[in-house]
């Protein structure tokens, strides 16, 4: 069975909303308080980025289970979906210390650190999808 | 939403014990720095005890505030950030290099004194 919320993203609340839904389902697939931490943390850097860079969006979190040798491996999905801009160079904003808002810049290497997958699809004038997983060890 | 800031002697003590919404955050920046003036404060002890996430954002108005209330001559420490708090900042590559820290609250009063008299 697969839990899913999906949290619309234009306001600030709706980045606390996110948050939110994201460290419960996270709590309730049994992640370790640091990885509830690193979960929440990498929601609250893509839902502030559609926030900021698109205006609105969406943040969809999902329940996820894949198959190994050893077993079933549980884990959250994380989707942000949004119609923004776009983002030209993806090298470039992967890179620590990269912005255009006088942030740290340390949102995406950040997620990409905190999460076990990580995928931008973005196409400029178009939008930004950003997928990214953390499996339960 | 806003933050308490009580005052201690020369020192002023904050306490988060809410969510740290953007805007919570930023008012609380503007609130800490008008109280800092009024009281003419050298010291300042932010609790982290109950703040469950620090992003990048929120890890940029905490250094900001820091910096800000030493320009104003009030030395600032962080206190009780959560071991989960603390090992997410390090995986984002936030330093918070120059910002005193200490354990809990009293700690971090012990702390300001030294600074202070050193
Ligand atoms: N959804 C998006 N749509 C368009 N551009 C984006 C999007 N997300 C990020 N960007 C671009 O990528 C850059 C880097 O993003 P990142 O989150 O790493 O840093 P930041 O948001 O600038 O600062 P910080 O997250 O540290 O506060 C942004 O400055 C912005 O130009
Ligand atoms: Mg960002």
């Amino acid at each position: 069975m697969s839990v899913q919320s999906n949290v619309e993203v234009h306001t600030e609340w709706g980045i606390v909303s996110a948050r939110q839904a994201g460290r419960n389902l996270a709590k309730e697939l049994g992640f370790s308080s640091v990885d509830q931490a690193r979960i929440t943390t990498a929601i609250s850097e893509l839902a502030r980025n559609i926030y900021l860079y698109a205006e609105k969006g969406e943040i969809i979190i999902e329940s996820v289970e894949r198959m190994q040798s050893t077993g079933r491996k549980k884990g959250i999905k994380i989707t942000a979906k949004d119609e923004g801009p776009g983002i030209k160079n993806i090298r470039q904003v992967m890179e620590d210390g990269f912005t255009t808002s006088g942030g740290l810049g340390a949102g995406l290497p950040g997620v990409k650190r905190l999460m076990d997958e990580f995928d931008i699809d973005s196409i400029a004038g178009e939008g930004t999808e950003i997928t990214t997983i953390k499996w339960n060890s | 939403m806003r933050i308490p800031i009580l005052k201690l002697h020369d020192y002023l003590l904050i306490s988060v014990q809410v969510e740290l919404d953007d805007q919570t955050a930023l008012q609380f920046q503007e609130d800490l720095l008008n109280k800092i003036h009024q009281e003419g404060s050298s010291g300042v002890v932010i609790d982290l005890t109950s703040v469950e996430m620090i992003d990048s954002f929120i890890a940029k108005v905490l250094g900001d505030v820091v910096e800000m209330s030493n320009l104003m001559g009030a030395k600032v420490v962080l206190t009780g950030i959560q071991p989960a708090v603390a090992i997410t900042l390090i995986d984002m590559g936030i330093m918070l290099d120059e910002v005193p820290t200490a354990l809990d609250l009293e700690q971090g009063l012990d702390k300001l004194q030294q600074e202070l008299e050193g």
